[in-house]
This record gives C-alpha cells, sequence and structure tokens, in this order.
C-alpha cells in the first residue's frame, strides 16, 4: 500500500501540486486521472522520489520515502516497477538483455535461473521468442509490453505506469490494460496507472483519482465516474460526443 | 556565478560517480564494453593521423636543418621529441576530445532524454556511477596505451618518410631516436594523457548527464562537451607543463 498525505510542489512561483491525500491499495489498480498538466506525471514522480515533495508524506507500507536517506530510498526502489510513457528501454540491449539487467543488478540469480525468469516474464507480456530483437526492432505496443516485462522481471511490489496507452490504437490499449489488472491481481501489487484513456478508466479503475489543477479534485471507482454529477470531472469524461452517446446507449439499455 | 554552479554541479557528480558500486562484476563488464567503444573503435583514426603527423614532422625538420653543423640525426630526435612531449599525448588527446566527447555526451543525453536514466533511478541504481564511471575508468586505462601508439607510429612514419624522402639514412634516425632521451619525459606524457582522459570522460559525461529537452539539447551538450574538454585540455596541458619542467 503506498499513502500520500497533504503532498505539495511548486516549480518556481508556480504550484502545480497542491496539498494532494490519496491511498493506493495494494491488489488494486489505482488510476490517476486528470487532463493535460494538471500534475499526474507529477505526482507519480514525488511518489517515486524523480522530484522531492516540498511538504507532506509519501508512504510506503508506512515508511515515509522522502524523509529516508540514498540507501534505504535505494531499497525501496528495488521493490519498484516503472513503466515510463516511453517504454525507457535501453537501446543498446536486447530484450532478454533488458529484462535481465535488474536481475544482474540485484540477485545472485544463475544464468539459467534469469533464463527462465526472462523467458516467464516475455511469456506474460505475450512476447515469447521475442529475446533477441532491440528495442529498435519493436512497434510502440511491443516497446510498452517489453518496458512491462522489465517492470515485473524483479517482482516487484509497487508497479507504476506513466500513461501505458498513449500512442496506442485501441485493441493493443486492451491488450496493454488486461495486463496490467491481470498482473495487478496475479502478484497482489499495488499498481499505480497514470491515463486519460477513457476506456482504461472504465475498464480497470478499481480506485481512481481525478487531478484538477493540481488538487485532488474527486475519488471513486469506474462504476462511480459514470454517474458523476461533479462538473469538471463530468467535462473531463463527456468531454467527447461519442462517450456522452457511448454513457446514454448504456444507460438505456 | 554560471562557473561555479557548474563547478559545484561537477563535482558533486564526481562524488556520485565515485561512491560504492552496486554489483561489480556488472560494473567490470560495462568497463570492457567502454574499452572497446570510447578506446579500440578510436586506433585507426589515431594511428592514420600519427603515422602522417611524424612523418610530417620529419619532412618539414629536413627542410628546416639546411645547416652543416645540424648532424642528420636530428630528425630522428625532433621527431621524437615532438610525438612523445606534444602531439601524441596533447594534440591527439585534442582529436579525441572531438571524437570521444561527441560519443559520450550524446549517448548519455539521449539516455536523458528517453527517461532511460530515470528508469536505472527507479530500479535503485546509482545512474551516474553506472553510466559514468565505466567511461572513465576505461579511458583512464586505454588512452596511455593509445596513445603510446601513436608515439611508436609517428615515430614510424617519421622514419619511413627520412628514408623514402632520402633526407637521412636510417642509421641516422635511429641514432636520432635514441640520441640524449630522458626517461622522465615519459612519465610527463603519460601524466598528461591519464590527466586528459580524466577530463575528457568526465566533461562530456557531465555535459550529458545534465542534457534537458529534445535532440537539439543533445546537439549541444555534445558541442559543449568538446569545447570545454579542449579548453581545459589545453590548461591542464600549460599547468603540468609547468610543474615538470621547471
Amino acid at each position: 500500500m503506498i499513502e500520500i498525505k497533504n503532498i505539495s510542489k511548486s516549480f518556481g512561483n508556480n504550484k502545480v501540486i497542491d496539498d494532494v491525500s490519496f491511498v493506493f491499495e495494494q491488489g488494486k489498480t489505482n488510476l490517476i486521472i486528470g487532463e493535460s498538466g494538471s500534475g499526474k506525471t507529477t505526482i507519480m514522480k514525488l511518489m517515486v522520489g524523480l522530484h522531492e515533495v516540498d511538504s507532506g508524506e509519501v508512504l510506503y507500507d508506512g515508511l515515509n520515502f522522502p524523509a529516508l536517506d540514498v540507501k534505504e530510498k535505494q531499497e525501496i526502489r528495488k521493490k519498484i516497477g516503472m513503466l515510463f510513457q516511453g517504454g525507457a528501454l535501453f537501446d543498446s540491449q536486447t530484450l532478454e538483455e533488458n529484462i535481465q539487467f535488474p536481475l544482474d543488478m540485484f540477485t545472485t540469480m544463475t544464468k539459467a535461473e534469469k533464463s527462465d525468469r526472462v523467458n516467464f516474464c516475455l511469456e506474460k507480456v505475450q512476447l515469447s521468442g521475442k529475446n533477441k530483437l532491440y528495442p529498435g526492432e519493436l512497434s510502440g505496443g511491443m516497446k510498452k509490453r517489453a518496458a512491462l516485462a522489465r517492470a515485473i522481471a524483479n517482482n516487484p511490489q509497487y508497479l507504476f505506469c506513466d500513461e501505458p496507452n498513449s500512442g496506442l490504437d485501441p485493441k493493443t490499449s486492451i491488450v496493454i490494460d488486461n495486463l496490467i489488472q491481470s498482473l495487478t491481481h496475479e502478484f497482489n501489487i499495488t499498481t499505480i496507472v497514470i491515463t486519460h484513456d477513457m476506456n482504461s478508466v472504465v475498464e480497470i479503475g478499481q480506485k481512481i483519482l481525478y487531478i484538477y489543477k493540481g488538487k485532488h479534485w474527486w475519488t471513486g471507482n469506474s462504476q462511480d465516474i459514470l454517474k458523476t454529477t461533479n462538473p469538471e470531472l463530468v467535462d473531463f469524461v463527456f468531454a467527447s460526443g461519442f462517450m456522452k452517446e457511448v454513457f446514454n446507449a448504456v444507460k438505456n439499455r | 556565478m554560471n562557473l561555479f554552479f557548474h563547478l559545484g554541479r561537477y563535482f558533486i557528480l564526481i562524488k556520485r560517480v565515485f561512491s560504492k558500486p552496486e554489483k561489480l562484476s556488472v560494473y567490470m563488464k560495462q568497463i570492457v564494453h567502454e574499452v572497446d567503444n570510447i578506446g579500440i573503435s578510436s586506433l585507426p583514426i589515431i594511428a592514420i593521423i600519427s603515422f602522417f603527423m611524424g612523418g610530417v614532422i620529419t619532412i618539414q625538420a629536413a627542410y628546416g636543418f639546411t645547416s652543416p653543423i645540424v648532424p642528420l640525426y636530428a630528425l630522428g630526435f625532433t621527431t621524437r621529441e615532438s610525438m612523445l612531449l606534444e602531439f601524441s599525448p596533447t594534440i591527439v588527446c585534442l582529436i579525441l576530445a572531438g571524437k570521444m566527447g561527441s560519443n559520450i555526451a550524446s549517448e548519455i543525453g539521449s539516455m536523458r532524454i528517453t527517461e532511460q536514466i530515470d528508469a536505472l533511478e527507479i530500479m535503485g541504481i546509482n545512474s551516474a556511477g553506472f553510466l559514468i564511471l565505466p567511461k572513465i575508468a576505461a579511458g583512464v586505462l586505454i588512452l596511455p596505451f593509445l596513445i603510446a601508439i601513436s608515439m611508436f607510429l609517428g615515430i614510424f612514419g617519421g622514419y619511413v618518410m627520412g628514408i623514402a624522402t632520402e633526407a637521412c639514412s636510417s642509421y641516422e634516425f635511429i641514432f636520432g631516436i635514441q640520441a640524449f632521451f630522458e626517461p622522465w619525459k615519459l612519465w610527463y606524457s603519460f601524466t598528461k594523457v591519464i590527466t586528459f582522459a580524466f577530463l575528457i570522460t568526465s566533461i562530456s559525461s557531465y555535459f550529458g548527464y545534465y542534457t534537458h529537452g529534445g535532440a537539439l539539447e543533445v546537439g549541444k551538450s555534445s558541442t559543449s562537451a568538446v569545447v570545454y574538454s579542449s579548453i581545459l585540455i589545453l590548461i591542464f596541458n600549460f599547468l603540468l607543463t609547468q610543474l615538470f619542467f621547471t
């Protein structure tokens, strides 16, 4: 479980995150949603320590991450898997080497054990047999899946996904969403997904935090969001006429 | 103020670079990879430049030494001194600052803008140590060998050109190479090489590591890496020369 308590962050005079609190539950897909520039990615970067909080606490199972020393932070980070928006795979390494990298760094596994683990992770993300390909040889969806395989290689307790569906077609997006959800349930991890893909919100949003202008604006789940009367959230969710029609069709059925 | 900001940030980065590695065996593999990447791949260009420069030094010296009181073995002596003291340790390092510096800065800069460095940090890896330490170690290890090869090929180039243009005999040139040799000059040369290797790799890594933005900024980082490495090589060349020769 990860809990953020009253976190705030400013860049210069611009207050980007304003007193946000939320509990990200274990074994659930926790979503952070909001418009572009609302502060979603900043919250994630504050949580993993890529930015420092100005005030507030980020508690990993009770441990306040910003207050820890470098070594203690590194220990927590070893339990984190992260899927970056662009994948962030190491270009000079094959898929196999990319996935094996955290195992090389932090485990005492034998070569055979590492190879088994790599194949297991590749199978999980439906990329079996692609071990020797380089990131440059993969499509956008394959890159995301490969990055997900690397994120889960070292059995993370916490999984962060920054806009896992951006730039993907609807079919591939569903594959990625399903993968994230099944991994979360199978390994009972705390998953945090940043998205503004409404399909993801409806499909996998077990707990949702809506951020509006850097503030905690609304909390609920995928069912609640379709019934919301919160004006800003309604604007966000039903921004497209298509979504409105889908919603009305479902409601009238 | 800008200078102090960069100096402070550079030394903080260097402190992180030299903190204890997470896993030595992985770092060792990286060092071997970097020796090949930034060292061995530079061998052809160094070999070509050194051979021809050695030849040119000999030809120019032969043209200048017209007085009968200057012995012909002076050609070998001049070529040796030029290659050992200045051309191989300084000029070749300046050339390498261009090749290695831009390579290192653009590689690390690209990793920064594509979030690969963030990925390392989130895995719990000291990204500065993991990316930069192997480059510095590889540079400091391999450059003395490259420069030794450059010295040999430069003198050999001088020998070939000297004989081919009939400026002197083989015996005279070889005698000149051996004449008045002072071993401490090799210490001076290789001290310079190790210093320059550290400067090139660390400064280029610094500019790459702190790249922000996109492709344009990666290009700017590469340019800054080459410019500042070259300027610092010249400054340290002056300081070390003053130190050894006084």
